[in-house]
């Protein structure tokens, strides 16, 4: 007879770690018929100030307004006119074809890195059209619909993407990387969630000052195993802050499909259970439903009824970036099968519904926005590339350390301007 | 005029500038309604209200990723890590966002905010109550890193850290709160009361950062130190019968190389003190600014006292702590070379 003392595992079975596996690898032929997509419509809509236990139910389901039809129907239907809705539509073509422009150009030698969001528009574009203009956003890197919606100016982007002459960031950021103050559009960081406590940190500071103005800060699905997701849903709880906090679940980080971020075991949307906050889980590629999602989560927080965690359930239809290749990983022709549908087309397909658009008006939008994109293009690009920058104003390098340039920075200046002497053979700035 | 301990002196600062500017905001762990685990923010809350000064939660990350928040909205945050130790929670929104914001984004968002913590060892903490990391933030570019050695400097400097535009790391040596110290641990601590720089004015004054402090004048020697080893360095000078100049450079970021230079090329000799961990540290950093500065008035190699490079321990801590003997033999060495 063994001693349990001596020998306590003798019979004991061997442990297993399981690790996630998506249900589809390069190869296979997907097939989301399995996930579960509540009909447009179903999911009920609690008031505003409800107690943010009524929400939780909703953290299972899927908040959906447009049908398959195009119709826009249920309590969630944020009833807009057609101008917004033709303006989201807009904005969110014009997201398509910047991205286009600037994957070329990334292509083309023109800059270092590209990320498109393709698949993804309406939920900036969107949240953006629901939100006020001076609320205050702290994206992550897939939110250029927000600076396109507040009419931010696509050369300033193209600008930035290009570390050139009209780069404001003086060429210190990755390109998309943007930051722009007046929109509202906080600096982003590579460092992925770091942004999620800040944009409760903003709210709570315009709370202190008893402002009117709330923040939305957004996240990948990803980056919710990154501790600063919990501790700004901690402080979001703690000091019932007015913020937003957006979960975009696009199903991919990278390579590691959303299983590895915990999506096996619970929704990102019911996180906010756990803290006792609201919480919404969104069709993303329903514009509508993002707009009313938002919007409903902006109206609480401006009544002091608390935060709100919203996941958006979309699909990233291209590479993380222009550095990945997603068919090492997954089965090509996914996006296409996901059972969401393109945003654009389903918008376009609501306004179509109701005779407020047709297809020659849309191809005309799609040839504008191509144009435009190609002007800002044009323009961007006499300020200069990427692979033309390095060595003006090499002495600006050495600027927005500190206000003051201390003594230690300004040997370095000198030594660095020396340096590009030697090597440019007459004198740099 | 008003004799106060550091702890009352930095206490007395908070009052001084949240008086004056209604954009301050003070929170950590345990600040608010308690006034803090060492007091620094004893009667702030009733005194400037709940929202100006409140306790968080038991998150670093948080603390210091919500201050930049604030700090992007237009506050000035002036928060407390409970321990330097505790810091690391925190390290990246201080390393990766507080303090390459401005650089960054070209001056758009600035991040003027002051991150306090109790640092260093000698009150018998272990290993997670007595750590020195300064050398993780001077690495950082961005960061102003300050640490303060008398009650008087421990004020100014405080006020000139929130007054200053750029984000500032402001270290306290907890083992000098309530009294000066000069290495011997069996010997009683002097309260403070009985030290010229408890004299700490009410009101607002500033100490300027990035200026050292000559604390004693000398012709032989040159020993600079920050924090308690400016209290052991000095005690040490003076056992050893050591004509020694001693500097208490106050700020490690930017630091005031003009006041070490004159000195070394004066005495020809210098011995660097630390607390924290050997290798890689601060004084590291110094002895190679001083090489590179002052070697043709060198007349032997630059002494460097540290703590050792092991964790921090608890029943050892006298044998890790810098002090008297490590002190006498690195004096002797650098005199005798």
């Amino acid at each position: 007879m063994s001693d349990p003392v001596t020998d306590p595992r003798r019979n004991a079975p061997a442990l297993a770690l399981h690790v996630p596996e998506p249900l589809y690898r390069p190869g296979d032929t997907p097939d989301f018929s399995g996930i579960e997509v509540p009909a447009a419509g179903s999911a009920p809509r609690p008031d505003t100030h409800a107690a943010a236990a009524e929400t939780h139910p909703l953290t299972r389901g899927l908040v959906r307004v447009l049908d398959e039809n195009g119709r826009a129907v249920g309590p969630w239907d944020p009833r807009l006119d057609p101008e917004r809705l033709r303006k989201m539509l807009r904005d969110m073509v014009t997201v398509r074809a910047f991205d286009d422009r600037m994957y070329r150009a990334q292509r083309q030698g023109k800059t270092s890195f590209y990320m498109k969001c393709t698949g993804e528009e309406a939920i900036a574009v969107a949240a953006a059209n629901a939100l006020h203009p001076d609320d205050m956003c702290f994206p992550t890197y897939r939110q250029q619909g927000l600076l396109v919606a507040r009419g931010y100016p696509l050369v300033d982007m193209m600008c930035q993407i290009y570390s050139n002459a009209g780069d404001k960031l003086h060429g210190r950021q990755l390109p998309i990387m943007y930051s722009d103050k007046p929109h509202g559009f906080f600096s982003i960081s590579g460092n992925l969630g770091t942004q999620y406590p800040q944009a409760v940190g903003w709210a709570m500071a315009s709370a202190i000052k008893g402002d009117s103005r709330l923040a939305m800060g957004w996240i990948g699905e990803g980056a919710t195993a990154e501790g600063d997701f919990h501790s700004a849903l901690t402080f979001a709880a703690v000091y019932q802050a007015p913020v937003i906090l957006a979960v975009v679940n696009n199903q991919w980080a990278i390579s590691s499909f959303s299983g590895i971020a915990g999506a096996e075991q619970s929704t990102f949307a019911a996180r906010a259970v756990g803290y006792g906050i609201a919480g919404l889980r969104v069709d993303g590629n329903d514009a509508l439903a993002v707009y009313a999602a938002v919007d409903w989560a902006s109206e609480r927080a401006r009544a002091n009824a608390g935060p709100t965690l919203i996941e958006f359930f979309t699909y990233r239809a291209e590479g993380h970036s222009t550095s990945d290749d997603p068919t090492g990983y997954r089965p090509a022709g996914e996006a296409q099968q996901w059972p969401l549908g393109d945003p654009v087309e389903r918008l376009k397909a609501h306004l179509v519904g109701f005779g407020e658009w047709d297809d020659e008006r849309h191809a005309a939008l799609v040839a504008e926005a191509d144009k435009e994109v190609r002007a800002a293009q044009k323009q961007a690009e006499a300020q200069g590339i990427l692979p033309g920058q390095g060595f003006d104003r090499i002495g600006s390098m050495f600027e927005d350390v500190y206000a003051d340039t201390p003594w230690h920075l300004a040997e370095q200046r000198e030594e660095a301007l020396g340096e590009a002497r030697v090597y440019l053979g007459r004198d740099a700035s | 005029m008003p004799t106060r301990n550091m702890i009352e002196a930095i206490n007395d600062a908070h009052r001084v500038v949240m008086a004056a500017d209604p954009d301050i905001v003070v929170f950590g762990e345990d600040v608010g309604y308690f006034g803090g685990v060492f007091r620094a923010t004893a009667g702030l809350q009733k005194e400037f209200g709940k929202e100006r000064c409140f306790d968080a939660p038991i998150s670093e990350g948080g603390i210091v990723g919500t201050a930049v928040g604030m700090a992007a909205y237009g506050l000035k945050p002036l928060i407390e890590i409970q321990f330097a130790d505790y810091i690391y929670p925190g390290y990246d929104q201080i390393v990766s966002e507080v303090a390459r914001m401005r650089y960054r984004t070209a001056g758009e968002w600035t991040m003027p905010m002051v991150i306090r913590s109790p640092y260093g060892g000698g009150i018998f903490g272990g290993q997670t109550h007595s750590q020195s990391p300064e050398a993780l933030f001077t690495h950082v570019a961005g960061l102003k890193v300050v640490i303060p050695s008398t009650p008087y400097d421990a004020k100014g400097l405080l006020i000139a850290a929130v007054e200053d535009p750029d984000p500032v790391i402001f270290f306290e040596p907890k083992r000098i709160y309530n009294g000066p110290f000069d290495g011997h641990h069996d010997k009683p601590v002097k309260p403070w009361s009985k030290h010229a720089d408890s004299e700490v004015p009410d009101g607002h004054y500033t100490v300027p950062l990035g200026k050292a402090r000559i604390v004693r004048p000398g012709n032989d020697l040159t020993v600079i130190a920050y924090g308690t080893m400016v209290h052991v360095a000095l005690a040490a000078v003076e056992e050893n019968g050591i004509d020694a100049e001693v500097i208490d450079l106050r700020t490690l970021v930017p630091v005031d190389m003009a006041t070490i230079e004159e000195s070394v090329k004066k005495t020809g000799r210098a011995l660097v003190v630390q607390e924290a961990t050997k290798t890689s540290g601060y004084a590291s950093e110094l002895v190679t600014l001083i090489q590179e500065r002052c070697f043709y008035h060198l007349e032997a190699p630059v002494g460097r006292v540290s703590g050792w490079d092991t964790p921090y321990p608890h029943a050892y801590e006298w044998i890790y702590f810098p002090g008297p003997i490590r002190m006498r033999q690195a004096l002797e060495k650098v005199m005798a070379d």
